[in-house]
């Protein structure tokens, strides 16, 4: 069964240590994610392709609870929805990216928590192909 | 520059009408809004029109008069309606024209709002993966909040059922039966800490608002409202807002911050001399983050204040008094004229049983909304 991320140049896939690939800007350091177009502090269009670091703390976090509208494609019907978590993730000094947490019960959450990026699996096509995504985990013991 | 006075304000009720165009709830809202000042449509030089799912809300012209004015069409979020109601003051401001019409008209779907990421500079994977929800982002900012300040689930669900009775004390609210905190603390979770009754939903109607230089509006009106500042902000680099893939980690205000301090100049008043409050409550969340972020209390001091009633319609600081958006739903392009037409009557003494005790003399509006802009307006006798 073959596995593919669900976009290209998100994150380096595959591979076995993974990262998020964010930009930083040539112009002014500041780092975002994904690798925009140009620098959303002060409009440069030199940003360059950035490897995030991948651990992190929890920001903030919530839960998705109800199946989300389109353009939701993680292919679940309202019988099949499994919620799931959302946090932001500090990484290092360098920047906050939003993603899914691999745990989906707020009491398992906490703000501050050490987090670590997996791919993880986010659905399956009808051919078989395995659909991966990003996603941070607790570490577990930290 | 000219000063700027509101003569008159319509509303059609919010809620859902099968049927029922939104132009048409727009129209209604206009007419009872210049029935309100005493003036007909051939008086109304230029007007603003405010949607999102009416792609050219000039169609109301078609219901009231095709009398060849100026009217032009507005769509700024969440933060429509105050875009429009700035830009008609503006009109007047400028001594362009001597009377003016906001007006803001909305019929949507039941449930979340969704749009293609890719409009909202996100990439197209941002929703596919199911991070597009707005619900989901003043989830993980009150979450980080309460974190900070020490707001508790309880005050989450005082705020909601605070806004629920003022709305059973409204004729025009969409939600009109009050809900008990048990009854919002039981609700179903929808995006943690938030429930299903601590949300907004978006639903249908239209508000309008009839401007005029102040130095005429006693023609018009023997209790015009002056219209004392009007201030748009979009975010800034290092704020935590909707919609994003990523935050900065070097941190500054959300807009409503910035919106707030200007329009506070304009006023040449400070938040001490605020008597009746609208805020932009999305979610129960949302409305205790923004009484910190107008600057009415300190981060944190919410809890208390929440706790001993101050933000009820008989507290010192009334917010939401016709229900705000968690009775009223948030038909966007009318949401902030809504917010007007209360703060209005309740600077008339005209509110009804909902009206604040010892004759309020200044209101305050805000807004905030996808993807980062905020709307402050501040009016007074």
């Amino acid at each position: 069964m073959s596995q593919v991320a669900f976009a290209p140049g998100v994150f380096t896939w595959p591979s076995d240590e993974p990262s998020l690939i964010g930009g930083r800007c040539g112009d002014c350091g500041s780092v975002t994610f994904p690798q925009p177009v140009s620098c959303a502090r002060c409009g440069s269009t030199g940003v360059d392709e950035c490897p995030l670091p991948r651990r992190g703390t929890l920001w903030t976090f919530t839960t998705q609870e109800f199946l989300p509208k389109e353009p939701y494609a993680g292919g679940e019907t309202v019988e099949t929805f499994e919620p799931y978590g959302v946090g932001l993730v500090q990484l290092d000094d360098v920047v906050r990216v939003e993603a899914r947490l691999t745990e989906a019960d707020p009491a398992r959450l906490h703000i501050g928590m050490e987090v670590e990026l997996r791919i993880v699996p986010f659905r399956t096509d009808p051919d078989g192909t395995e659909v991966v995504t990003f996603a941070f985990a607790p570490v577990e013991g930290a | 520059m000219e000063d700027v006075a509101i003569i008159g304000v319509g509303l059609h009720r919010f809620g859902r009408f099968a049927g029922k165009l939104a132009i048409d709830m727009g129209a209604e809202a206009v007419r009872t809004a210049l029935d309100d000042a005493g003036a007909q449509w051939t008086d109304v030089q230029v007007a603003f029109g405010g949607s999102f799912e009416v792609d050219n809300p000039d169609a109301v012209t078609s219901r009231l008069g095709l009398t060849g004015i100026p009217f032009i069409d507005v769509y700024n979020g969440c933060a429509t309606a105050a875009s429009a109601l700035q830009l008609a003051a503006d009109s007047i401001r400028s001594g362009q024209n001597d009377l003016a019409v906001a007006v803001g008209m909305d019929k949507h779907e039941p449930g979340a709002f969704t749009s293609d990421p890719v409009d909202y500079a996100a990439p197209a994977w941002y929703g596919e993966v199911g991070h597009f929800l707005t619900t989901k982002f003043f989830a993980m900012k009150i979450n980080r909040y309460m974190h900070d300040h020490g707001i508790s689930h309880e005050t989450l669900a005082r705020v909601a059922a605070k806004n629920y009775r003022n709305g059973a004390l409204n004729p025009n609210a969409f939600r009109r039966k009050p809900v008990s905190e048990e009854e919002i603390a039981a609700s179903r979770m929808l995006n943690y800490p938030l429930r299903h009754y601590m949300f907004c939903s978006p639903d249908e109607g239209a508000a309008a608002v009839v401007l005029c230089r102040a130095d005429v509006a006693h023609r018009y009106s023997s209790t015009p409202i002056y219209l004392r500042a009007t201030a748009l902000r979009t975010r800034r680099y290092g704020a935590f807002e909707v919609h994003a893939s990523w935050a900065a980690v070097e941190q500054d205000h959300a807009p409503t911050v910035y919106a707030s301090r200007a329009a506070f100049e304009q006023a040449g008043i400070g938040p001490g001399d605020v008597d009746v409050v609208q805020l932009q409550d999305t979610d129960s969340g949302a409305e205790i983050i923004h009484m910190a972020e107008n600057g009415f209390c300190a981060d944190g001091e919410q809890e208390k204040l929440i706790a001993e009633g101050a933000t009820e319609i008989g507290g010192s600081l009334p917010v939401n008094t016709d229900g705000g958006l968690i009775a009223n739903g948030e038909p966007i392009g009318a949401s902030g004229l809504r917010q007007i037409h209360e703060l209005v009557h309740q600077l008339r003494g005209t509110a009804g049983d909902r009206q604040v005790p010892g004759s309020p003399q200044v209101g305050y509006a805000q807004l905030y909304g996808a993807p980062g802009t905020a709307g402050v307006s501040i009016v007074s006798t």
